[in-house]
């Protein structure tokens, strides 16, 4: 089997366990979403943290032993500012974001379906037709290329890793405590 | 495993898992988990099928070919996996209105159409602006701890909260 091929499959089946787990977080749900936007609900802030904590160990050791390359993507506060902002208010209008969509597709939701799927699509082509401008004048501004938390810092990765895993652990304390 | 028939699992249990998820997407198969550049490409697909081939010479589709690559093919495992999950626990149903939508908004249907529309536009207009998504930016490129991904995570939060307080608090 080619190369190619076989990481088609794997692309598939790395792609049905997420679903399946995003599903059982329930962030196949509007309700969830909308929850952790109205600051009643911290489902999401949950999952991401918890899946950045355990992520970020197991790829920092990976890349220690040299199993790995991790390639942060580049950007700019043209780039990520203005196009998060936009993305934050599609979140909360759709209550899906591009990943949770897919497996709201397949948990049923038809505004997921015959809304916010097209929308979605209409969304990136519009941004493919603009892109040319924007990447003239937009994109460049404050510009910090594929930089990293540990490099702005000047510390070793762990360094980064470390605290980061402590303050989320203080986060889920507090979020327990309040019972939220 | 009786765990495989609940609704719901602990946000910790998922996240956990879809951290160790992380390791073998990148070790496997040397890629991160993303999902907003699939709908682009697809979007560029679409076009191509009415405008034909020209359309491969934007700009944006020579930097992101349009082909069906390894995460589009995440994006429809997603649909799969998450169909699996929802049958497993009988929490498949064809619904058209979330209760929180229905209980601020009514139950009007092309009024939440409406809503996911726009709603969809800009999140893929922004996901492609930010150069990535809640999964791209949020959980992947934050373990990288690229500077990238915690400005345009933060952002993606900062918007949404405050569109969600002036859809579902302040408007309502």
């Amino acid at each position: 089997m080619s190369t190619k091929l076989s990481q088609m499959i794997w692309g598939l089946l790395f792609g049905v366990v997420f679903g399946f787990l995003l599903q059982k977080g329930g962030v196949t749900r509007f309700d969830v979403i909308i929850g952790q936007l109205l600051l009643e609900d911290f489902t999401v802030v949950k999952i991401m943290l918890s899946a950045v904590a355990v992520g970020s160990i197991g790829i920092h050791l990976m890349k220690g032993f040299g199993w790995v390359q991790i390639k942060p993507k580049p950007g700019s506060w043209g780039r990520n500012a203005p196009g998060g902002l936009l993305f934050g208010i599609g979140f909360a209008l759709l209550g899906y974001c591009p990943g949770t969509i897919a497996a709201a597709l397949g948990n049923g939701w038809l505004d997921a379906l015959a809304g916010g799927l097209p929308g979605i699509l209409i969304g990136s082509g519009l941004l493919a037709a603009y892109y040319p401008k924007l990447k003239a004048r937009i994109f460049h501004l404050g510009d910090y290329g594929d930089l990293t938390l540990p490099r702005l810092l000047k510390v070793n990765d762990w360094l980064v890793v470390v605290p980061l895993i402590a303050v989320i652990a203080v986060i889920f304390w507090l979020l327990e405590r309040a019972g939220l | 495993m009786n765990g495989l028939t609940e609704i719901r699992w602990s946000p910790y249990v998922v996240g956990c898992a879809i951290g160790v998820l992380s390791w073998f997407t990148l070790l496997v198969s040397r890629h991160t988990i993303g999902c907003s550049t699939t709908f682009a490409r697809s979007a560029g697909m679409i076009e191509r099928l009415f405008r034909g081939r020209k359309v491969e010479q934007k700009a944006y589709y020579q930097e992101y070919k349009l082909v069906v690559d390894w995460q589009w093919m995440l994006v429809i495992g997603m649909i799969i996996g998450a169909f699996i999950a929802a049958r497993l626990s009988g929490d498949f149903a064809w619904r058209w209105i979330p209760d929180t939508w229905a209980s601020v908004h009514g139950g009007n249907i092309p009024l939440r159409l409406l809503s996911a529309l726009v709603g969809g536009i800009c999140l893929g207009f922004g996901s492609r602006w930010a150069d990535g998504c809640t999964s791209g930016h949020g959980i992947s490129g934050a373990m990288q701890l690229a500077v990238s991904s915690w400005i345009s995570a933060l952002c993606f939060f900062a918007g949404g909260i405050s569109a969600a307080f002036l859809l579902f608090r302040v408007i309502a």
